[in-house]
């Protein structure tokens, strides 16, 4: 393999990209697996969703695909309010979420991925938009536009995000749910409809980060599964729960993807996440700015 | 009933099961049963760890496709050994990878055990789509002799073992649940923290759970080159086995040896009967939708809904509110 500063800065920069797009995605995870304790491990799974509702909405009506996946901001919320109401009411209430839930997300995983199998089939699929296929230089560095643009929008979500849970009213119960539901109700303040905002939001953000999926590549429905893991490390070493720390961590794993599959080839790179999962957990389980 | 005749009348059942199928003498039904009594295996071998000691797998699919590239690597290694020999090097090797994998993570809670199995399951995934000499990404044809001695097609004797090995692993289910070992494995599944302060050794306990847990996953793995012929790391480490062997015990009742094979034998026919009739990605769907509906409806299983509804009977601590529920950090 011969070593060049181009190829190690590119796949820098590149790492870096795909990183920012990753934080999109584990965003919704980090608000439900890292806030409210629900491991939603069926989150990709709406994130592929996403991804074809703003396929189908770019094909059949030529919608950008960023705006079509915020026209369906509401449909998504209201998805994720209402599986947080059926996982309420079928086991946090009964106390078995342990187990069941987490089979119940499995099962909502398999459901989603086979109905759109059996829907879409199992070709890729694509989006057009103007910023898919320029490319702008800069020296060595090249940004393509069909990963900066997602990149920039999914800085602004985590902004956004993290604005929401340090400065408004309901984030901040968002976080005072995680810690003591007991003193919320003290307060007067319902903490299952907290967690149904929570979990409502979590999933709007999937249908955001689906439209970036499918600008960034062309997606089939299982390519889900291959985010399992990834966003799972990411939460974890993030810290679980905190925002800027999904951010550092989605990008340190995309840098070192990106590392790998320029100097090791691609079909390694899926080991790498999984690879950092299990040694954070084996090692550090409160992740790199655990709370 | 005593362990030893339970055996002999599970072996009775087997015995009867393979002889009704030879007098039916339709070679599909070798080829549909072999793998219902895979799935006997599986889910049995699941619920080991997830029924028993509450702690969720969701790399079955990993476990048993290393018993399966075990038999690869064997096979290319050596000189074609019988299968039971595969199946014994099929269990080793997913035996070790369990306690690998146990003595990595079990100091997790639950849902960090859980994600991590996955995350292990892509990991092994990734070694072998790399690793050219069993096939790599490309995939390994084994071929299995057309026939054999007294029986006649190949898949018949398969269809044979796999049905001895589903005898093995209900027999050894029960002897576990009957067992101090089981006891601790409930303890561990009802609450870990006091029963380490009892002086339970959890993690002991847990290693040995994984372990019997993956060897038997790697036994039901490893006759299966045999079986398909050609093996493939997408297909062999898909989702399917990973969801099946989840499902089946949870739709069955995942607290006794009965569960699992309930739910084997029940869900194991239907996606064979619905792969025949309808199609394969239908019958994933059913599996999907038969999962989430039994967890929510019925938590228990079909053996809950027998005790709740024919016996009478109190199901136990499950749908009683857990003490403390609410408490901050309790949920894992």
């Amino acid at each position: 393999m011969i070593f060049s500063f181009d190829l190690l800065v590119n796949a820098i920069v590149s790492g870096i990209l795909i990183g920012g797009f990753y934080a999109a995605v584990t965003a919704g995870v980090s608000l439900s697996f890292g806030i409210l304790d629900i491991v939603n491990i069926a989150h990709p799974a709406f994130v592929i969703l996403g991804s074809y509702l703003a396929y189908v909405l770019n094909v059949s009506l030529g919608l950008d695909p960023i705006l079509a996946s915020i026209v369906m901001l509401p449909a998504f919320y209201a998805l994720g309010a209402g599986i947080y109401q059926v996982y309420y009411l079928s086991f946090e209430k009964r106390g078995q979420e342990s187990l069941r839930g987490l089979a119940f997300f499995f099962g909502l995983l398999f459901i989603t991925e086979v109905t759109l199998v059996l829907y879409f089939g199992v070709d890729y699929r694509y989006v057009e938009a103007r910023y898919i296929g320029p490319t702008w230089h800069l020296g060595p560095i090249d940004l393509p536009l069909r990963i900066l643009v997602p990149f920039l929008v999914s800085l602004l979500l985590i902004a956004a995000l993290e604005l929401m849970l340090t400065r408004s009213f309901i984030g901040r119960a968002m976080m005072a749910v995680a810690q003591d539901q007991l003193a919320l109700r003290l307060l007067a303040i319902d903490p299952i409809r907290v967690k149904r905002i929570a979990f409502g939001v979590s999933i709007a953000s999937a249908s955001l980060a689906g439209a970036f999926l499918i600008i960034i590549q062309p997606v089939e429905p299982s390519v889900g599964r291959e985010y399992i893991g990834r966003v799972f490390a990411i939460c974890v070493l993030g810290g679980m729960g905190s925002l800027p720390g999904t951010l550092i961590a989605a990008m340190m794993i995309g840098i070192f993807e990106s590392l790998t599959a320029t100097f090791y080839g691609p079909s390694w790179a899926p080991a790498v996440s999984f690879g950092f999962l299990l040694l954070t957990l084996a090692v550090r389980p409160a992740g790199l700015l655990g709370r | 009933m005593r362990s030893d005749v339970f055996f002999l009348v599970c072996l009775g059942i087997g015995a009867a099961v393979f002889a009704a199928a030879l007098a039916l003498g339709n070679d599909y039904l070798f080829f549909a049963g072999y793998v219902v009594a895979q799935y006997v295996v599986l889910a049995t071998a699941w619920n080991i760890l997830g029924g028993y000691c509450g702690y969720v797998n969701f790399g079955s699919a990993a476990f048993f496709a290393l018993g399966a590239y075990a038999t690869v690597a064997l096979h290319e290694f050596y000189e074609p050994l019988p299968v039971p020999a595969l199946i014994v090097g099929g269990g080793v090797v997913s035996g070790v990878v369990g306690l690998g994998m146990g003595y990595l993570t079990l100091r997790l809670r639950g849902a960090f055990f859980a994600i991590a199995t996955l995350a292990l399951a892509v990991v092994l995934q990734t070694l072998v789509v790399n690793w050219d000499y069993v096939g790599g990404s490309r995939g390994a044809y084994i071929m299995r002799p057309e026939t054999i001695a007294p029986l006649g097609n190949y898949v018949r004797y398969l269809f044979l073992v796999m049905l001895f090995l589903a005898v093995v692993a209900v027999t050894a289910a029960r002897v576990i649940e009957r067992s101090r070992l089981g006891y601790g494995f409930a303890t561990i599944r009802d609450d870990e923290l006091a029963a380490e302060a009892s002086g339970v050794p959890t993690l002991r306990l847990k290693l040995v759970a994984t372990a019997i847990s993956g060897a038997l996953m790697g036994m039901a793995g490893a006759p299966f080159p045999y079986y398909i012929g050609f093996l493939q790391p997408s297909s062999t480490f898909g989702l399917d086995y990973a969801v099946n062997a989840i499902a089946m015990p949870l739709i069955g009742g995942t607290t006794t040896w009965v569960g699992p094979l309930i739910g084997a034998l029940l869900l194991g026919s239907l996606q064979q009967i619905a792969t025949v009739t309808i199609s394969s990605a239908v019958n994933l769907l059913i599996v999907g939708f038969l999962l989430v509906g039994f967890v929510i409806v019925a938590p228990n299983g079909i053996v809950g809904l027998q005790r709740q509804y024919i016996q009478h009977k109190p199901v136990g601590l499950v749908g009683r509110r857990r003490l403390g529920a609410d408490a901050p950090g309790s949920a894992s």
